[in-house]
């Protein structure tokens, strides 16, 4: 994301009219920002739209996926991080991730100074924009639409620990994440003062941010937590895949809010967003299909359903920079590494990521995040090339945000996994587990009869 | 009075239940069973093809006199035949007693298969 400061831009509108009032007479002063009805309206329905990739979108998926007696546990885990996360963002994880801090902190953590939307009035435009300098959207409605992206990534690496967490350990953990891990890497890669943003990483929707944080922080509770009970390294059925079919289209719906509203306004850019969101996730549907039905003789649903994820994953940070040839890249490109990952390299070390939150999340993040260097185009933004568009360094650029990311997420899960576990405990004992989470957890059954 | 049971593919349940008709057998019990056995089942799960360690068949059981005991068993054989392994079985066994509750008939009266 290419984002601003307001301070920057007010800057430009009064430091010439008060200092040099009478050398820029001749020229026009640039327009003061004011919050613009249709770039609202539009961002108050992509806001709606991510909360739907949450719940519905992502529980369905997820629930569907696992066995039947833990499938409310999942759908619980989705709904109660949109509570709890929403809370945390309104406290202070909107201000530690885009406000302001002083001193050496500066680029890694915002202070406190907008903790329970303090001083934030209605009528405040927005310090934050991408391609609309001066018809902007309320501040508020961006902490909103930033609250949605709070909310899905802690969500999305319960596909890691499926089936064999506690659920107070994952709810801590959850909440302690959020804080301590996605809140400082936000503000790296997004506010003004992120030290990736001013190096010039290109993370137009949240590649880096949402999902090789969520993907990384997945493999490491996978290793952490263990293998479900008697997995003998082969899937378990999925309960419920007309589900995950939902989930799935759900979630590619409401990803258009998430890609084409991260331009923050209603124009081109966000049509061409829109474009290549849609195209990647066509292209690596597709070519999932073709993998399946290459290997195992049969095009499978839950296959199309993890293709057309995987492509929304990778498209996401590129969304904004490629057009339809990059978008078609992507989408194959993922496809066929995220097929690679699932079927042959998890099978192959044997660790249990349930629902394959680091084989399509993780390796979905890293890809898209790279392929950006590669892929992106002035033609869509003209300030922005990639490698093959005649700027190397921008490779280099993105390949630091990605490795920091992968390091910061993977150590800061660990640790904080090793104090919940330490405190409350995590995994789920052997009894609960066979019995199954919905039961154990929550004294509650999905389907009962009569 | 014998009940006649017999473990089918789900495939040919509908083949099996139109072969008792023709032998005038119209009044019988079924329910989906998960078992074990030689016949394998295999599902597929982002790429990788498993086994699911059960198969799922059809359970049927009825009681019927003796004179149609034999008219059952080559209904069900004929109807449920692949060739291959995971055909299924049928049992045979004595029924001490059948009591209808509305008439209290007892024996093979109380039996709805003439």
């Amino acid at each position: 994301m290419k984002l601003k400061h307001i301070g920057i831009a007010l800057l430009a509108i009064v430091a010439p009219t008060l200092l040099f009032a009478q050398e820029t007479a001749a020229a026009a002063p640039a327009p003061a920002p004011y919050i613009d009805f249709g770039n609202t309206a539009w961002m108050i329905v992509a806001t709606a739209l991510v909360m739907l990739m949450t719940i519905p979108g992502l529980a369905l998926f997820y629930g569907g996926l696992v066995r039947q007696k833990n499938v409310l546990n999942i759908l619980m885990q989705c709904f109660i991080l949109t509570a709890a996360i929403t809370l945390e963002w309104v406290f202070f994880g909107y201000s530690l991730s885009f406000g302001s801090s002083t001193g050496a902190l500066a680029p890694f953590i915002g202070g406190f100074d907008w903790a329970f939307l303090n001083g934030i009035g209605i009528n405040d435009v927005s310090p934050y924009y991408i391609s609309q300098a001066t018809a902007r959207i309320p501040h508020l409605l961006f902490v909103l639409f930033q609250c949605m992206f709070a909310v899905i990534t802690p969500a999305l690496i319960i596909g890691a620990y499926a089936e064999r967490i506690k659920f107070k350990g994952f709810l801590i953990f959850s909440i302690l994440w959020s804080i301590f891990v996605y809140n400082p890497v936000a503000h790296w890669v997004w506010s003004a003062d992120g030290w990736l943003f001013k190096m010039g990483a290109l993370d137009f929707a949240g590649g880096t941010v949402v999902h090789i944080n969520a993907g990384i922080a997945a493999l490491v509770m996978t290793l952490m937590i263990g293998s479900r009970r008697n997995y003998n390294n082969h899937p378990t059925a999925p309960h419920n895949i007309p589900l995950v079919v939902i989930g799935a289209a759900l979630l590619w719906f409401g990803w258009f809010g998430f890609n084409a509203g991260s331009g923050l306004a209603a124009d081109g850019l966000a049509v061409s967003a829109f474009l290549a969101t849609h195209v990647a996730t066509a292209t690596a549907a597709f070519t999932w299909v073709l993998l399946d039905w290459s290997r195992n003789g049969k095009p499978t649903v839950i296959g199309i359903c993890t293709g057309a994820v995987a492509g929304l994953v990778a498209i996401t940070p590129a969304a904004g920079f490629v057009g339809v040839l990059g978008a078609v890249v992507i989408g194959i490109v993922v496809s066929v590494v995220c097929f690679f990952m699932v079927s042959v390299v998890k099978h192959k070390f044997g660790y249990d990521d349930s629902l394959d939150a680091f084989g399509v999340h993780g390796i979905g993040g890293i890809l898209g995040a790279l392929l950006t260097g590669f892929l992106a185009t002035p033609a869509i933004q003209s300030s922005y090339s990639g490698l093959f568009y005649g700027n190397p360094k921008q490779l280099l650029i993105q390949l630091i945000a990605t490795v920091t990311t992968i390091v910061f997420s993977g150590v800061m899960t660990f640790v904080l996994f090793k104090i919940v576990d330490k405190t409350v405990g995590i995994r789920a004992t052997q009894k609960e587990e066979i019995a199954g989470l919905d039961i154990t957890q929550h004294n509650e059954m999905a389907l009962t009869e009569d | 009075m014998k009940k006649i049971e017999a473990i089918v593919r789900k495939t040919k349940f509908e083949e099996v239940r139109a072969a008792l008709h023709e032998a005038d057998i119209d009044f019988l019990s079924w329910w989906e069973v998960k078992g074990q056995g030689t016949a394998r089942q295999g599902l597929i799960f982002r790429g990788i093809a498993y086994d699911v360690n059960s198969v799922a068949r059809m359970y049927i059981s009825f009681v019927v006199r003796d004179q149609n005991v034999e008219k059952s068993i080559d209904a069900i054989l004929e109807s449920a035949y692949t060739g291959e392994s995971g055909d299924g079985r049928i049992f045979v066994s004595d029924i001490g007693q059948s009591i209808r509750i509305r008439t209290k008939d007892r024996g093979d009266e109380s039996l709805y298969n003439k």
